[in-house]
């Protein structure tokens, strides 16, 4: 395996200033690797952690939750229960052996391509770096191990 | 508007998928037709039943394709693989509604911006783009046919901004029938055209075309002028905003107020005035900005008061002949329910001290626009001599420089627009009034409008001297005797191919246009975005220049960047008919996006009662339930993601449409 490991990367968007910079990096031409797949949500503040778990669990290599900066939530402050949560679910990651810096948290205003363009490309670099993340491993080796020995009634 | 009953949808079992080539704008980095293909074959187990790639299927044929599609072959989900959903989301949904399905059966997911617009390797961009689209196909099996919210829409109107684009804006309302609330912070409307002597390219004088614009705000039995006021908060949506205004105390009963001026007469303390003067001349501390002034009544600046700071003086109150000047008057605060805005709230003027190359504030000598447009004016300080700092010099030579803190990396990138006509306006009026020689410095030469460029050829026929160049510095350090007591301009002549010393009497900064100081926190406060200039944003900067994001808040004139009157006219007058079409529609339809609680699920834990933004979450103690009203929910989704015990669910973007978008996703490596 010579070949370049290429991240898949699960982005999850506000509708108001995230969406709109990857909107604007668009029409603006700003290119940025191909490793991004985007998913639209109102606000940041719907990031339930339960999708960042389904996406890693699901095959993505890294997650990144974006946001309206601190202050321009379309929603008023949603983005700071964004990152209350953020917090928190980085703590459970680690705990499960994740490492943190494959789920990462991005501010973006409407007029940011450019900078969300730079983000993701910094991004891509750095999951590449910690090569993928072999989640699926986890669950076949549950099943190799000898089953509990707690008895329920059939 | 309640709770649907909850008759378990069925999924969607036969779906269309749609990949449009955009022209070459996807087509020419995407396989479309491989795409399509795809998806054909590897979503059928999800229900694809029919996926076809088109040309462009925002046109009208492409839209007829899905209408057939879905009454041919019935279908009940639809998945168009286009460009953003911010630009034809609707065009498709409508499409859809068209054909007897309801519109949010159908998905719009994004190939353009995000794909063939961004990526490079074309390969890599067709798997993606079919990651993506299954991603829409996994999320429309678990779309709901939801209905749009109707409100009514409030017939009043608020404009922020007196300037000619408010004036404007606000006049065509009221014309039209309707009441508009006019609020402005100054003690009088009129904003920056009140304040020059003649306009480009006609020359008409400025005071003689807007004083009878601001008169008839002033007078108009649908407006409500509210001068020395402003947006204290905004709560609401689109049809029903309510707004906290706060009317400054003016220390002036407007009831008793006949305008007569006395007290302005009477009042023994003279400041300079930095705002209406532009620094160059002198207001008493009762005032009113200019002698036209609508409305008349005057403001006491308490700061600069003597009774305000000492206790003592009140001659304005002693010669007021009607009892009208109340010092124990306090600010008001009040609400007004409108159901769309306006916001025209201009610009400030780049302040030219910063670059300090060229000595404004430093040299006396050097004046910035806005200053010699007071000193042209025949109501202004000089009664509109041109002379300099010393007040009778009358300069022999003047030299005008353009784009200061415009097109320029260590200021302003963005071009100031009317900068090259308004120095030519500045070399014709010192010509005419001085026939003092003129230079034009200049980086290139913008006069791209209706009657611009016959005005430069009048201006060179003057005999204007044109150099092209940036100018390097302006100095006061003479190297040789003709240099004496002048102003030098050094400039690289990049017609001449040469560095030129130019020695004037007097300089004139063309410095351009900059967003509000204040224009970031007023985007917050209407809930609209600005650019990283800080200027206001558009819906579409071509096809939709005076509506936001947000619906109900229109902008017009300066406040969205650099225009000319014209321009913030046209502006204005759009925005206006913009919200006389929502006004007589009575009553805007909502996106349904909104939270719902499931009684039976909702244990009473309350964890999503302190979360919500807009107080929509309420707890119904007899039952221990949760509940939310719809009417105030905007649809964030934060308590959704909050529930433990998944009794919330976010119609439009529910837990199950975004898991299996995530699925769908990743379904390509
Ligand atoms: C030196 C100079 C010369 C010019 N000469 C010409 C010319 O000859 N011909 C021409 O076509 N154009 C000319 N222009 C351009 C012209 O000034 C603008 O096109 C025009 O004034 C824009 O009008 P506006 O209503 O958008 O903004 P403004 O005139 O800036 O008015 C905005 C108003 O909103 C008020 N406001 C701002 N914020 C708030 C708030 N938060 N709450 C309440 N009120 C608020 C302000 O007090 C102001 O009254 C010139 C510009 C300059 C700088
Ligand atoms: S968080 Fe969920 S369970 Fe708790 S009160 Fe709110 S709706 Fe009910
Ligand atoms: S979705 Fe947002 S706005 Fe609606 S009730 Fe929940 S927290 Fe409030
Ligand atoms: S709307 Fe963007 S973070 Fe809330």
């Amino acid at each position: 395996m010579s070949e370049k490991f290429e991240p898949t990367i699960i982005g999850f968007t506000c509708n108001w200033c995230s969406y709109r910079a990857a909107d604007l990096a668009g029409t603006a031409r700003v290119k940025y690797p191909p490793n991004v797949r985007l998913v639209r949500l109102m606000c940041s503040g719907r990031m339930d952690p339960t999708f960042v778990m389904k996406a890693l669990a699901g095959g993505a290599d890294g997650v990144m939750i974006t946001g309206c900066h601190p202050g321009e939530c379309h929603y008023i402050d949603q983005n700071y229960k964004a990152l209350r949560r953020f917090l928190l679910l980085r703590r459970t990651l680690a705990g499960l052996g994740i490492e943190a810096g494959r789920v990462k948290l991005v501010w973006a205003s409407a007029a940011e391509g450019v900078h969300l363009a730079e983000e993701i490309t910094k991004l891509v670099e750095e999951i590449r770096a910690l090569g993928p993340l072999n989640w699926p491993k986890w669950d076949e080796q549950a099943e190799h191990q000898p089953e509990p020995a707690l008895e329920v009634a059939a | 508007m309640s709770a649907e009953e909850k008759t378990p949808n069925k999924k969607p079992e036969k779906i269309g998928v749609y990949v449009c080539h955009c022209g070459s704008n996807i087509a020419g980095m995407v396989d479309v037709e491989n795409v399509a293909k795809w998806a054909g074959e590897e979503l059928a187990h999800k229900g694809v039943v029919i996926a076809r790639d088109y040309k462009f299927m925002c046109s009208s044929l492409g839209q007829e394709l899905i209408e057939k599609d879905i009454k041919e072959f019935g279908l009940d989900g639809v998945v168009v693989a286009a460009c953003s959903p911010h630009l034809h989301e609707k065009t498709f949904r409508t499409a859809t509604e068209k054909a007897g399905l309801n519109p949010y059966m159908c998905e719009l997911v994004s190939i353009r911006e995000q794909v063939s617009w961004v990526h490079t390797d074309k390969a890599a961009a067709t798997e993606k783009s079919k990651a993506i689209l299954s991603g829409g196909v996994h999320r429309v099996l678990f779309d709901e046919p939801l209905q749009e919210m109707k409100v009514p829409i409030n017939p009043n109107t608020l404009v922020v901004g007196g300037g000619i684009a408010g004036i404007q804006a606000a006049l065509e309302i009221a014309n039209a029938g309707f009441h508009v609330y006019l609020v402005e912070r100054e003690p009088s409307i009129g904003g920056h055209m009140a304040q020059f002597d003649k306009t480009f390219p006609t020359l008409d004088c400025s005071a003689c075309i807007l004083t009878p614009r601001m008169v008839e705000a002033g007078t108009h039995p649908n407006i409500t002028l509210l001068t020395w006021s402003e947006v204290e908060s905004v709560s609401g949506y689109v049809g029903n905003f309510n707004i906290t205004i706060r009317k400054k105390a003016r220390y002036v009963n407007e009831e008793l107020c006949t305008g007569c001026a006395v007290c302005i007469e009477k009042c023994p303390k003279k400041i300079i005035d930095d705002v209406y003067e532009a620094g160059l001349g002198y207001r008493k501390v009762v005032y009113t900005p200019f002698a036209q002034a609508v409305p008349k009544y005057p403001v006491i600046d308490r700061e600069n008061c003597t009774y305000f700071q000492k206790g003592t003086c009140k001659a304005c109150e002693k010669f007021c002949p009607t009892d009208a000047i109340d010092f124990e008057q306090q600010d008001e605060l009040f609400n007004v329910e409108v159901g769309n805005i306006i916001l025209a709230t201009g610009y400030d003027l780049f302040d030219a001290r910063k670059v300090t190359n060229y000595g404004y504030g430093r040299l006396a000598n050097v004046f910035n626009s806005l200053e010699f447009e007071r000193l042209s004016n025949a109501a202004g300080p000089t009664n509109g001599n041109i002379v300099l700092r010393d007040g009778k010099t009358t300069p022999k030579t003047v030299g005008i420089i353009h784009c200061v803190g415009s097109r320029d990396r260590n200021f302003n990138n963005y071009c100031s627009t009317i900068c090259c006509m308004q120095s030519l306006k500045f070399a014709h009026l010192v010509k005419e009034r001085t026939g003092a020689e003129v230079y034009e410095f200049y980086i290139d030469m913008r006069t791209a409008a209706k009657a611009y460029d016959e005005f430069y050829q009048r201006v060179l026929e003057e005999g204007t001297l044109m150099v092209r160049g940036k100018v390097a510095e302006v100095t006061d350090a003479a190297r040789q005797p003709h240099e004496e007591g002048k102003l030098i301009i050094q400039v690289e002549d990049t017609f001449a191919g040469k560095q030129r010393r130019i020695p004037v009497d007097m300089v004139i900064l063309s410095n351009g246009m900059e967003p509000r100081s204040d224009a970031k926190e007023t985007a917050k406060k209407f809930g609209i975005s600005c650019s990283a200039d800080s200027w206001f944003i558009e819906k579409h900067p071509k096809l939709d220049p005076v509506s936001t994001m947000t619906e109900g808040v229109m902008i017009a004139g300066c406040a969205s960047g650099p225009k000319d009157i014209p321009t913030s006219v046209a502006q204005g007058a759009a925005a206006a008919a913009r919200v006389l079409d929502k006004i007589l529609q009575k009553e805007v339809a909502l996106e349904p996006i909104r939270a719902t609680v499931d009684e039976e699920k909702c244990s009473g834990c309350r964890i999503c009662n302190n979360l919500c933004p807009f107080n929509a979450i309420s707890f119904v103690d007899d039952l221990a339930v949760t509940r939310i009203n719809p009417a105030l929910c905007q649809g964030c989704g934060t308590c959704v993601a909050a529930c433990p015990a998944g009794a919330i669910s976010g119609t439009g973007f529910s837990n199950e449409q975004i898991l299996a978008q995530i699925d769908g996703l990743l379904m390509v490596a």
